[in-house]
């Protein structure tokens, strides 16, 4: 059976771990704040981090936080591993960052270092690179999270030589944004006693909408 | 069974698959060196002359409700839904729309009659959900240079799955100041046309185009090309996200993944090429790695650019018409090699027997897709 093993949520300056908060910011911090802090409490060391815009970065810490305590990326085989993921706004949060560094002729300051996060998928590259995973790769663009369509996709995936998936959905739009990720894995590789919910629909749509966030 | 059926390619060469077919049959390449309206100096691109695109329009609606890429778009899948004949409303055909940037020129400020808000990718599906009432909310893929053959790859599975009997896969990008800017800024830009494979490549051009392919399971609307999408794979290098991994891992991986069983025979394969020198150098190596030496290779970059979201679905529909012509393309730029891996690239127009084909892509993110194609009997 193909389950969902774990799922992280962040939203509200706060991180929710299979439906419970694990960590709260100041509500008034900024994303960059929240980001700031939330990475130093996994108590990470990775340089490349700090490299990210903040989609990316928020994208890195929700599959940090869903994957924390779980055996996962030791349990599968991590070329046969897909990464899907979704969003309403593409990179549009970067693309106006770089829109804004050629809208002056004057002050003309196109820089590469900015110009490659304006691909939503540059997410899934980043997970790609800090996990070692090497299968299927997919970037949806969907006006709120269709879990429709990431499990139907994800399923399709599981029927064709995948064994496992990081699924969810990464959105930074101005003051909105959100992260959601679920992984999900085979069954017959994981603990007995470990808690699970079969992949569907409702189980998706459920998880998400579980934490109960205190603002 | 799957197959790839009717086609239509909107580019510099022409409105139709059949005329960007004789243009490129004929060695016409749709790079040209022009002055574009931001810049002050000549970009060497492969643009659609806006000329062309009123007049086409003009037969079909009023250009002030649509962007361009709205326009071109709306050419292109009308263009296939006559040939074909399928129903947009009906429920069991599904519009998959592939693009990096969609409406990036609103960020530009460059349409005073456009809700701003289409810059957003669902509400640009939804627009052309709207035009020609499909039933189901388009899905839209944006996963950088494979989006075009990751969207052909993903429609076989919707297909496969039971969900849908036809997908309208349409891949298309606009020149814009934004990515222009944004891969000069890499200096990744060719101030000539563009040299894949060649060992005096110094990148690429851009290039705008739509085009469109309509994957079906119906073997009567298959008939046109006779061809079946036998199997597809993306992977992922995991080891840049803007440069290539210098081994082709990730292209490797696709390429052994979707030739499991079907190493014999393969016409030749349609590479990325984007004519920078680590992409080429890289999938030199990875066809070398999975035993392609000997079949031919060649790029479609030097006529119609570099297209991002609409590149694997334009290759792929020029292949199947280099197949159903039983001719291969010349990979227009190369003349000296310019790689380290054992490849054989095509170096003039030559008709061959063959019923097979790769089509491969590789983008930023570290991403790479393959998927192979092949003629049916009957």
């Amino acid at each position: 059976m193909n389950a969902i093993i774990s799922y992280a949520h962040i939203k509200h300056n706060q991180v929710s771990v299979n439906g419970e908060v694990v960590f709260r910011s100041d509500s008034a911090l900024s994303l960059p704040e929240f980001l700031s802090d939330a990475y130093k409490t996994l108590g990470l060391s990775y340089p490349k981090f700090h490299k990210m815009d903040a989609q990316c970065k928020l994208g890195f810490l929700c599959a940090e936080f869903a994957l924390k305590g779980t055996e996962f990326l030791t349990k599968v085989d991590l070329s046969r591993t897909a990464i899907v993921l979704s969003n309403a706004a593409s990179s549009l949060e970067t693309d106006r960052v770089h829109q804004h560094s050629i809208d002056d002729k004057s002050n003309y300051f196109p820089s590469p270092a900015v110009f490659v996060y304006t691909l939503p998928n540059i997410t899934i590259g980043e997970l790609a690179i800090k996990y070692k995973i090497t299968g299927e790769n997919a970037f949806f663009i969907s006006e709120q999270l269709d879990a429709e369509l990431l499990v139907n996709y994800t399923e399709t995936l599981l029927q064709s030589g995948t064994e496992a998936a990081i699924v969810g959905w990464v959105e930074v739009d101005g003051t909105q944004w959100e992260a959601f990720i679920f992984l999900v894995q085979n069954t017959e590789n994981i603990n007995k006693n470990s808690i699970f919910k079969p992949l569907n629909q409702s189980t998706v749509i459920t998880q998400y909408n579980q934490t109960i966030w205190t603002h | 069974m799957i197959f790839a059926s009717y086609t239509n390619i909107i580019s510099p060469l022409g409105f139709s698959t059949e005329e960007n077919y004789e243009a490129v049959a004929n060695s016409r390449t749709g790079v040209k060196k022009m002055m574009l309206p931001f810049s002050q100096d000549p970009f060497c691109v492969a643009r659609i002359d806006d000329e062309n695109i009123n007049q086409y329009f003009s037969g079909v609606g009023a250009s002030a409700e649509h962007t361009k890429l709205e326009q071109l778009s709306i050419l292109s899948i009308q263009d296939v839904l006559n040939q074909s004949g399928i129903n947009p409303q009906d429920s069991r055909t599904l519009l998959l729309y592939s693009t990096t940037k969609g409406n990036i020129d609103i960020l530009e400020n460059r349409y005073s009659t456009i809700d701003r808000n289409r810059v957003y990718l669902s509400a640009f599906a939804h627009h052309l959900q709207s035009y020609f009432k499909f039933k189901h909310p388009p899905v839209v893929l944006s996963n950088a240079c494979i989006s075009g053959i990751l969207a052909i790859i993903i429609a076989k599975r919707f297909i496969e799955q039971g969900r849908y009997d036809n997908v309208l896969v349409c891949g298309g990008d606009i020149l814009s100041e934004f990515t222009i800017s944004g891969f000069k800024s890499f200096n990744a830009m060719s101030s000539e046309p563009s040299k894949p494979f060649d060992a005096n490549r110094t990148g690429i051009n851009l290039g705008e185009a739509v085009s469109t392919i309509l994957i079906t399971n119906n073997k009567e609307l298959g008939s046109g090309y006779n061809t079946e999408i036998v199997s597809g794979a993306s992977a992922n290098d995991a080891n840049h996200i803007s440069g290539p991994s210098r081994t082709g891992d990730g292209l490797f991986q696709c390429l052994t993944r979707i030739l499991a069983e079907n190493t014999r025979d393969i016409g030749f394969v349609s590479a990325h090429g984007t004519a920078t020198p680590f992409n080429d150098e890289m999938e030199s190596i990875a066809f070398d790695r999975a035993g392609l030496h000997t079949v031919p290779v060649n790029s479609l970059k030097g006529y119609y650019g570099h297209t991002l979201g609409a590149a694997g679905v334009l290759e792929t529909a020029l292949s199947l018409e280099s197949m159903k012509h039983q001719r291969l393309i010349k990979s227009e730029g190369y003349e000296t090699k310019g790689f380290s891996g054992n490849i054989t690239m095509i170096t003039s127009h030559q008709d061959k027997l063959f019923s097979s084909f790769i089509k491969t892509a590789s983008g930023f993110g570290g991403c790479n897709a393959a998927a192979l194609f092949r003629k049916i009997n009957g």
